[in-house]
C-alpha cells in the first residue's frame, strides 16, 4: 500500500513536471528568433512573400502565443502530439519510427559497458596498485576524455577504413536485400562500431565507479568478516562485496538513461545512425515546434520510467531499501 | 537519338579530359545498383510543389520533364518530342512522346501537362518560372500549347529538371493539399526513369528501373540506392572505403582536396551551372554608412578575393565577379574586379569624409553569417578591414532561422551567403535586385534593399527577349551597373562538387543540373 502511494504520488509529480517542461519549451521555441517559414524557405531556395505569409496561416504561428499553446495543449491532453510543421507528417509517427533505433543502440552500449566495466572495475579494485588498476585508469579517463565524435571517426578510420570489417555507418545495407537471421546479422554489423563508441564513454564512467565503490566496500568490516568465515576469494568478492558496490553504479544507470535523446546524438551523426537524437536537433534547428516538444514528451517518459525501473532494482539488490515515501525523487 | 549520342560523346570526352588517362571509351552497359550519398533528408519527393537539392535529386529520376538540358546549356527534347514557337513568341506548342506511360501504366496526355503546370503556378516557392503562361490548351492527348501573356524565355529551363516536373493527374488530382499530398513521399507513381522503391527518413531512398521507360534501352542502372549521410566527413571515409561509388553537392575544400588525392576517386565541379551558387557580401544600403556608395567600393577593393580562393576554398573556387554564375552563358566577367586596393580604399573613405579617430577607427559595423560553411569569410573582414579603419563585429546567429530573421528585417550592415541562380536569371537573379522585390521578413528577396530603375528596366527586357544575343547584352549592362553600384560584393563560386568512384562509374551526370537532372544515361562499369 505504502509502495502504491509512493507511486502514485511521484506518477502526480511527474505529470505536473511534464506540463511544466512543454510550457516552458513552448515558449523557448516562441522567442528563438526565426520560425519554420525560414527553415522551409531554405530548403526551397527561397520563397515568395506571399507563401511564406500562407505558410504561417497555415501553420497557425499567426496567432497569439497564448492560442497556440491552448491549441497544443488540447491536442496533447487528448493524447495527439501533432503535425510536424517540417516533415508534414504526424509526431507521433516520427518519434516511433525513430525510437527502436535509439533504444537498440543506447541498450546496447549500457548493457556492453555495464558488463565491461563492472568487470575492469572490480579487478583493478582488488589490486588497487597493481598493473590493471593503472591499465582501467588509463583507459577510462581516455575513454571519458576523448571527444565521441573523433573516438567515432578514429574507429571507422581503422575499422572500416584500413581494415574493413565493418561499414562506414548506416543501419542496415539496403544494396542487398536480406531477411530474417541474415537481416539481424546484418544490423548488428552495423551496430558494433556505433555501440562502441557509444559505450566508451558509460565504459569510464562504470569502471571508475566501480572501482571506487569496490575499494570502499573491500575495507569493510563484513567483507573481513566474510574472509574469517573461509568463503573463497569468489564469495567474498562477487557475492558479498560486489553486491555492495553495485549501488551506485546503478544510480548512474539511472540517471543515464534518463538522458537517451541528448547523449547519442553525435554518434547518431557520425554513424548515420537514425535515431531520435538526429530528429531533436534537426527539429531544434527547423524551429519545428511540435515535433521538438513530442520528443521532450517522450524523454520526460523515459525518465519517470527509468526513475522507478532504478528503484526496483535498488530493491533486488539491497534489501535494507524499504519504501520510504519517495523521498528520494 | 542523335542527340544522345552527341551527348554521350561529350560526357566521355570530359571525363578523359578530367581524369587525363587516356583509354577508349566505354560503351554503357546496362545493370547494377548505383550506391550515392545524399547530404540531407528531402521533406518529401514531389518537386511539383518543393524546390531545393534534396527534393530535386530524387524528384528528377521519379519525374519526367518536357525538356533536358546538355553540359551547354542546349535544350533537348525529353518527354516532350519537339516543339514550335509562334512568330509573336507567346504562343509555344510542344509534342508530346507517344506511348509514354507513368510508373502505374497510366498514359501521360497533355492533360497531365496543363495540371502539373497549374499544381507548379500555384504552389512552387519560384512564382516567376510560369509567371508568364496564362493557360495550357490541349487540342489532342499529345499536343500542350503554352499561352503566354509576354515572351517568356525562362520557359525551356522552367520546363527541365526539377522545376518543371510532369505529375500524375489521376493522383494529385483528388482534391488534396498538393503540398501535403501523402503520395509526395509514399508510394510515389511517377513518369522519369527510376520509380520509387522506398523513403526511409535520415536513411535511405531507393529507386529502380523503370522498364516502360519511353526512352528505349534507358535507364542503364537497375536500382539507385540514396544513403543519407549527413556528416561530410563520414561520406568522405564512405567514398574512400568503396561503399559509395558517388556523392554530389560536396563543398567542403578539405573533402574535395583529400578525394583528388585517392586514385580511385574523380572530384568534378561539373554539373552546377543551372543551381549557381554564389558567395557574396551583401550590403544594407539603406542604412548608413553603407547608404553612401563610396563606403561599399571601398570595402570591395578592401578584400582579398584571391585570398579567399587560395587561402580559405584552397583553389576549389571559380572566381565569381557577378551576381550570375561563371558557368552561365550570361556571366560578364569584364565588370568592375574591385582586385585589393588598400590605399584606394582609404582614399576614398578619405574624400568621402570619414576621418579615422583617435583609435585609428573610422566607423563600427556588423557582418552576419548565414550558415557555418561561410563563417571564415565572415570572420576575415575582421583583420582586414581593420587596414582601413572599419571596425568590424561578427554577429554569429542561432542557426539558419535566426539569421534569416534578422537579415529579411533589414537589421543587419554585411552579410556572407550563397545564393543560387537557379537556371535563368529570371527566376533565381532578378530578385535580388528588382525594386519592388525588397520585401520585409522574406530571406533571399531584396534585402539590400538596392534600387535602381535603370537596372530594373535592363531586367524586365531581357526576362521577356528570346534573342539570345539581345539577352546577353541587357545582362553584360545590367551587370556593369550593378557592380558600379556595389549593393552586393561578390567573390566566389560555392565549391559545389561531384566526387566519384571513376572504376565504378560510367558518365557521370555532368549535364547543367549534375544529379538534379535525369540519371538514365549513367552505368556501372563492372
Amino acid at each position: 500500500m505504502q509502495f502504491f502511494i509512493a507511486t502514485v504520488k511521484r506518477a502526480g509529480f511527474g505529470l505536473v513536471l511534464l506540463v511544466a517542461v512543454l510550457a516552458l519549451n513552448f515558449v523557448l521555441m516562441h522567442i528563438a528568433p526565426g520560425d519554420v517559414a525560414d527553415t522551409i524557405a531554405q530548403d526551397a531556395g527561397g520563397l515568395d512573400a506571399e507563401v511564406m505569409e500562407q505558410i504561417r496561416i497555415d501553420y497557425g504561428l499567426d496567432l497569439p502565443l497564448w492560442q497556440q499553446m491552448a491549441k497544443y495543449f488540447w491536442g496533447v491532453a487528448q493524447l495527439d502530439l501533432g503535425y510536424s510543421f517540417y516533415y508534414n507528417e504526424p509526431v507521433t509517427k516520427l518519434i516511433l519510427e525513430k525510437l527502436p533505433a535509439t533504444l537498440l543502440l543506447v541498450i546496447s552500449a549500457q548493457v556492453l559497458s555495464i558488463f565491461l566495466g563492472v568487470m575492469l572495475g572490480v579487478m583493478a579494485a582488488r589490486k588497487p596498485t597493481g598493473m590493471t588498476s593503472h591499465f582501467v585508469t588509463v583507459l577510462s579517463l581516455v575513454g571519458y576524455a576523448a571527444p565521441v565524435f573523433w573516438t567515432g571517426i578514429m574507429l571507422i578510420i581503422l575499422f572500416a577504413v584500413m581494415v574493413p570489417i565493418f561499414p562506414i555507418g548506416s543501419m542496415v545495407d539496403v544494396s542487398v536485400e536480406r531477411e530474417g537471421i541474415a537481416y539481424a546479422m546484418d544490423v548488428l554489423r552495423h551496430l558494433v562500431l556505433p555501440a562502441v563508441t557509444l559505450g566508451s564513454i558509460f565504459l569510464a564512467l562504470y569502471s571508475r565507479l566501480s572501482r571506487a565503490s569496490m575499494l570502499d566496500v573491500l575495507g569493510s568490516d563484513y567483507v573481513r568478516t566474510a574472509q574469517a568465515k573461509g568463503l573463497s576469494e569468489f564469495q567474498v568478492v562477487y557475492k558479498h562485496a560486489l553486491r555492495n558496490a553495485l549501488l551506485p553504479v546503478v544510480t548512474t544507470v539511472g540517471l543515464v538513461m534518463s538522458g537517451i535523446v541528448s547523449g547519442a546524438v553525435l554518434v547518431e551523426t557520425v554513424f548515420s545512425w537514425p535515431g531520435l537524437g538526429t530528429l531533436a536537433v534537426q527539429s531544434i534547428i527547423a524551429r519545428d515546434t511540435p515535433t521538438i516538444l513530442g520528443i521532450l514528451f517522450f524523454s520526460s517518459l523515459v525518465v519517470v520510467v527509468a526513475n522507478l525501473l532504478t528503484d526496483m532494482v535498488y530493491r533486488i539488490i539491497d534489501p535494507r531499501i524499504k519504501t520510504s515515501g519517495g523521498s528520494n525523487l | 537519338m542523335r542527340f544522345s549520342m552527341k551527348l554521350i560523346s561529350a560526357l566521355g570526352a570530359i571525363v578523359l579530359a578530367l581524369t587525363g588517362v587516356t583509354v577508349q571509351a566505354d560503351t554503357p552497359k546496362a545493370g547494377g545498383t548505383l550506391i550515392m550519398s545524399v547530404g540531407g533528408t528531402p521533406r518529401h519527393l514531389n518537386p511539383a510543389v518543393q524546390s531545393g537539392i534534396a527534393t530535386g535529386a530524387p524528384g528528377a529520376q521519379l519525374f519526367a520533364t518536357l525538356v533536358r538540358f546538355d553540359d551547354q546549356w542546349n535544350a533537348h527534347p525529353y518527354l516532350a518530342k519537339s516543339w514550335d514557337v509562334s512568330d509573336d513568341s507567346r504562343t509555344v506548342t510542344f509534342q508530346l512522346v507517344e506511348g509514354a506511360t507513368f510508373h502505374d501504366g497510366k498514359p501521360i496526355t497533355s492533360s497531365d501537362v496543363a495540371f502539373s503546370i497549374k499544381i507548379i503556378k500555384e504552389n512552387h516557392p519560384f512564382k516567376t518560372m510560369f509567371g508568364a503562361v496564362e493557360s495550357v490548351e490541349t487540342p489532342d492527348a499529345n499536343t500542350a500549347v503554352f499561352k503566354l501573356s509576354q515572351p517568356h524565355p525562362a520557359l525551356m529551363l522552367a520546363l527541365s529538371s526539377q522545376l518543371g516536373s510532369i505529375i500524375p493527374e489521376h493522383i494529385y488530382g483528388d482534391g488534396q493539399d498538393p503540398k501535403k499530398h501523402p503520395r509526395n513521399s509514399e508510394n510515389v507513381v511517377g513518369s522519369g526513369p527510376f520509380k520509387f522503391v522506398e523513403f526511409v527518413r535520415d536513411q535511405h531512398i531507393i529507386l529502380e528501373r523503370n522498364e516502360n521507360f519511353f526512352i528505349e534501352g534507358r535507364p542503364y542502372l537497375d536500382k539507385i540506392v540514396m544513403r543519407i549521410i549527413k556528416d561530410p566527413s563520414a561520406r568522405s571515409l564512405g567514398r574512400e572505403n568503396g561503399e559509395i561509388y558517388m556523392s554530389a553537392f560536396e563543398s567542403l575544400a578539405q573533402d574535395i582536396m583529400h578525394a583528388k588525392g585517392i586514385s580511385h576517386l574523380t572530384a568534378t565541379d561539373q554539373g552546377y551551372a543551372a543551381i549557381g551558387p554564389i558567395f557574396w557580401y551583401a550590403f544594407n544600403t539603406k542604412k548608413e554608412p553603407l547608404s553612401d556608395v563610396r563606403v561599399r567600393q571601398a570595402i570591395a577593393y578592401a578584400i582579398d578575393r584571391d585570398f579567399l580562393m587560395n587561402a580559405i576554398s584552397q583553389g576549389t573556387t571559380k572566381a565569381a565577379y557577378t551576381g550570375i554564375h561563371p558557368d552561365s552563358i550570361f556571366h560578364e566577367p569584364n565588370v568592375e574586379h574591385y582586385d585589393l586596393d588598400l590605399d584606394k580604399a582609404n582614399a576614398i573613405l578619405d574624400d568621402a569624409g570619414y576621418a579615422r579617430g583617435s583609435d585609428g577607427m573610422r566607423f563600427p559595423l556588423t557582418v552576419d553569417f548565414g550558415w557555418p560553411g561561410a563563417k571564415p569569410n565572415a570572420e576575415y573582414l575582421k583583420p582586414q578591414l581593420k587596414k582601413i579603419g572599419i571596425d568590424i563585429e561578427v554577429r554569429t546567429s542561432a542557426g539558419f532561422p535566426a539569421w534569416a530573421k534578422t537579415v529579411s528585417n533589414w537589421e543587419f550592415d554585411i552579410t556572407t551567403d550563397v545564393v543560387f541562380n537557379w537556371g535563368d536569371p529570371v527566376i533565381g537573379v532578378h530578385r535580388t535586385y528588382l525594386c519592388d522585390n525588397a520585401k520585409k521578413g522574406v530571406i533571399w528577396s531584396n534585402t539590400q534593399r538596392y534600387c535602381n530603375e535603370e537596372v530594373d528596366a535592363l531586367l524586365a527586357k531581357a526576362g521577356q527577349e528570346n534573342d539570345q544575343g539581345k539577352r546577353v547584352a541587357y545582362y553584360s549592362e545590367a551587370q556593369k551597373l550593378i557592380a558600379q553600384d556595389v549593393p552586393i560584393y561578390f567573390t566566389e563560386s560555392l565549391p559545389y562538387h561531384t566526387i566519384y568512384n571513376h572504376t565504378k562509374v560510367g558518365n557521370p551526370p555532368n549535364t547543367i543540373w549534375g544529379t538534379c537532372a535525369p540519371m538514365d544515361e549513367v552505368y556501372l562499369k563492372n
